[in-house]
């Protein structure tokens, strides 16, 4: 007994750190499921300026991945690469690779609007169409022909407000116009109509930063519910949300990925000095 | 305690009330030209949709007329109904038999009164043999007499001493008559005051306003559209766009020119129409338009947009589902008020001859017809007095048409307003 605590004793401080975090990391994927969504070496430019520099993650299926950092640093630029929402802007340009199931989504067969049904998106500051909260939530099902018959469409918009957990507070007033929700409603409704196409993934651009905590709690808790069957990608800049909702979280720093692990890694026992400053609150 | 600087803090209010007084002077200003002209306007104009008229006893006998059983539309059309109205006035002066005398006579009646007759007949083509009581218009000077707007002495006076004693004859026996005048409202141009109309250049405008929204509309919202959400950045949009700002500045009576040399001797289509009147103006209008759209298409929220296409939306759909019907209020506004502009825009029709003198009120927009304009314009050229009180009506009624026009944008705005809170 004693001679094997001499020979751990022998072992390089770094070895030690090393296999630490090897260990980590073989937990962690022992409880992961499959890979959803992995991108290689993307990097973006927005004409002569890059934003992004070689970013490589796996998104793991059915789980939440945090991606946080300081503002300006890429991590918004990255989720809009994923359904391919930087192809409207001017000038931009995707190198490297991000496949869904391995399939290239930037290959030139790829259909964008078949993607983005897979890949559905909230935005920042809620965005509801300026129709009513019923039009809202089967304008995506109409147009991708999910639902044809009357009975379908009013099947597909209950379900979906139900599931984002507004169908109590609008079902009265579903022909009522959106923009009279209260602004958590408001993104809770986006998010009904994100998921009533039934994305396998939800993009997520810091959906609470508008909301009150009150209104955030309520997202946090759906986002929960949503990961059961949904796999969710949330860009935020609160470190008290990525570590309260995710399992997997990615750190931007000036156009990099600059550390990538488990969520209780990544808060806990970060690697990367840039990490450790940011979530000890040195900058950011 | 608060430190003030006493002197500073009054010259500032000083300067504070006098800018105020600016103000309320350069309102007060602007509020009492506005008042006097429509003031001299309406006080000048309103006479014109009443006119004088005088009660006569026709007998109608078909062999005055010159026709003939059976009485068809066209057979009545061609009668002759003049000496028959001008015996009915001398009925009412038998001591006056003199040929010279009753010409005089006859001169109190407008050439419209054997047309009012005439009407009578083919509306009634039964009552052949009775003698009917009618009222028929009295001659321009005459009702202007009634008017009070000619003097009945003095120098230049264009009646008689005599004319005037008959005048006061038919006044006294309770024959003239102050009427409502149907025929200005819905009648075309004539020579002569008392029977001209304004209905002809009402409908030649709604026509040429017809054909120029027809045009102008659909095109102004495609070229805004693809120029806003479709066109890509390069010089060449760039010089599309300032050529359309400066369109938009471009005198008028340059795009009567225009229309003049292409749609009526390139194209060959029909002179004074308001159909060539329509198009011309929707040159006009198309900048105002195009503008309008591109404003409003612009100030839809880039939120909608990212929704649109992270729904899965094409750019097209994006466009047609939400970006549109968000921009219509305002796209509708800048349409009312660029045709509202084009409602009261002379000079181009008067390049592709809607001048010309249409005393008929047009059936469709390719008979030719006048315009309000126009007719002011025309109107206001003509040297009887008659036509002062006409010129003045039909600027009351253009000016009535485009405040219901703007008032129409207003309610657009403002509904929308609302919806949007």
């Amino acid at each position: 007994m004693n001679y094997v605590m001499t020979v751990d004793r022998t072992d390089t401080h770094d070895n030690v750190i090393g296999q630490m975090q090897k260990s980590l990391v073989s937990e962690a994927s022992e409880s992961r499921t499959d890979i959803k969504m992995t991108a290689e070496g993307v990097s973006v430019f927005y004409g002569d300026k890059q934003a992004l520099d070689d970013i490589s993650i796996d998104i793991h299926s059915k789980q939440i991945t945090a991606l946080i950092g300081p503002s300006g640093c890429g991590k918004s630029t990255f989720l809009r690469c994923l359904n391919r929402m930087n192809d409207v802007v001017d000038g931009c340009r995707v190198a490297g690779r991000i496949t869904l199931d391995g399939e290239d989504i930037y290959a030139t067969n790829v259909d964008v609007v078949s993607l983005r049904g897979q890949v559905g998106m909230v935005f920042q500051k809620p965005n509801p169409f300026p129709k009513s909260i019923f039009e809202n939530v089967i304008y995506g099902p109409k147009i991708h022909g999910h639902a044809n018959t009357q009975d379908d469409i009013e099947e597909i918009a209950v379900r979906s407000l139900k599931s984002a957990g507004l169908f109590e507070e609008v079902k009265d007033r579903l022909h009522a116009p959106a923009t009279g929700l209260s602004g958590g409603q408001q993104q809770r409704l986006c998010i009904a109509r994100a998921i009533s196409i039934n994305p396998e993934i939800l993009l997520m651009d810091e959906p609470c930063s508008a909301l009150d905590p009150i209104a955030t709690a309520r997202i946090e808790d759906l986002m929960w519910e949503l990961k059961e069957n949904i796999t969710i990608i949330i860009v935020t800049h609160s470190m008290q949300q990525a570590s309260r909702v995710s399992q997997q979280t990615g750190f931007f720093h000036m156009g990099v990925m600059a550390e990538v692990g488990t969520t209780e890694q990544i808060f806990q026992n970060p690697v990367d000095p840039r990490t450790r400053d940011y979530i000890t609150g040195r900058f950011g | 305690m608060i430190k003030t600087n006493k002197k500073q803090v009054q010259k500032r209010n000083r300067a504070e009330a006098r800018f105020r007084a600016y103000g309320v002077l350069s309102l007060l200003a602007a509020a009492s030209v506005l008042f006097f002209l429509i003031y001299s306007i309406v006080s000048n104009g309103y006479t014109a949709f009443y006119r004088t008229t005088v009660m006569l006893d026709v007998e109608l006998d078909a062999e005055h007329i010159e026709v003939t059983p059976p009485y068809s539309r066209d057979a009545l059309m061609q009668g002759r109904y003049s000496s028959l109205v001008k015996s009915a006035l001398y009925a009412q002066f038998p001591g006056v038999t003199d040929r010279r005398e009753r010409r005089e006579l006859s001169r109190l009646l407008s050439p419209g009164a054997e047309l009012a007759v005439r009407d009578y007949v083919i509306d009634h083509p039964d009552s052949f043999g009775s003698t009917i009581e009618i009222e028929v218009p009295l001659s321009s000077d005459f009702d202007q007499l009634y008017k009070q707007h000619l003097p009945r002495s003095g120098e230049n006076i264009r009646f008689s001493g005599q004319q005037l004693q008959w005048y006061d004859w038919l006044l006294e026996a309770g024959r003239i008559h102050y009427r409502f005048n149907m025929q200005f409202l819905f009648g075309g141009d004539s020579r002569y005051p008392e029977l001209a109309g304004i209905g002809g250049a009402v409908v030649g405008s709604f026509y040429a306003l017809l054909v120029c929204f027809l045009l102008s509309f659909p095109l102004g919202i495609a070229a805004a559209t693809y120029l806003e959400e479709f066109a890509p950045r390069t010089r060449l949009t760039r010089i599309i766009e300032a050529n359309i700002n400066n369109l938009a500045a471009v005198p008028s009576v340059i795009f009567g020119l225009l229309g003049l040399a292409i749609f009526l001797n390139v194209f060959g289509l029909p002179r004074s129409t308001p159909l060539v009147g329509g198009m011309v103006l929707s040159l006009m209008t198309l900048p105002t338009i195009i503008i309008a759209t591109r404003a409003s298409i612009r100030s839809v929220s880039p939120g909608i947009r990212q929704a649109g296409l992270a729904m899965g939306a094409s750019p097209v759909q994006v466009v047609f589902h939400h970006v549109l019907p968000v921009a219509l209020p305002g796209t509708l506004t800048g349409t009312i008020i660029g045709l509202a502009q084009a409602l009261g825009e002379t000079a181009p029709l008067l390049m592709i001859g809607m001048v010309a003198f249409i005393a008929n009120v047009p059936a469709t927009p390719l008979d030719a017809s006048a315009a309000l304009p126009v007719q002011i314009f025309l109107w206001a050229e003509s040297a009887e007095r008659g036509f002062v009180e006409k010129t003045s009506a039909a600027i009351m009624v253009i000016m009535m048409f485009l405040i219901l026009m703007n008032l129409v944008a207003v309610v657009i705005r403002t509904r929308t307003q609302t919806k949007v809170e």
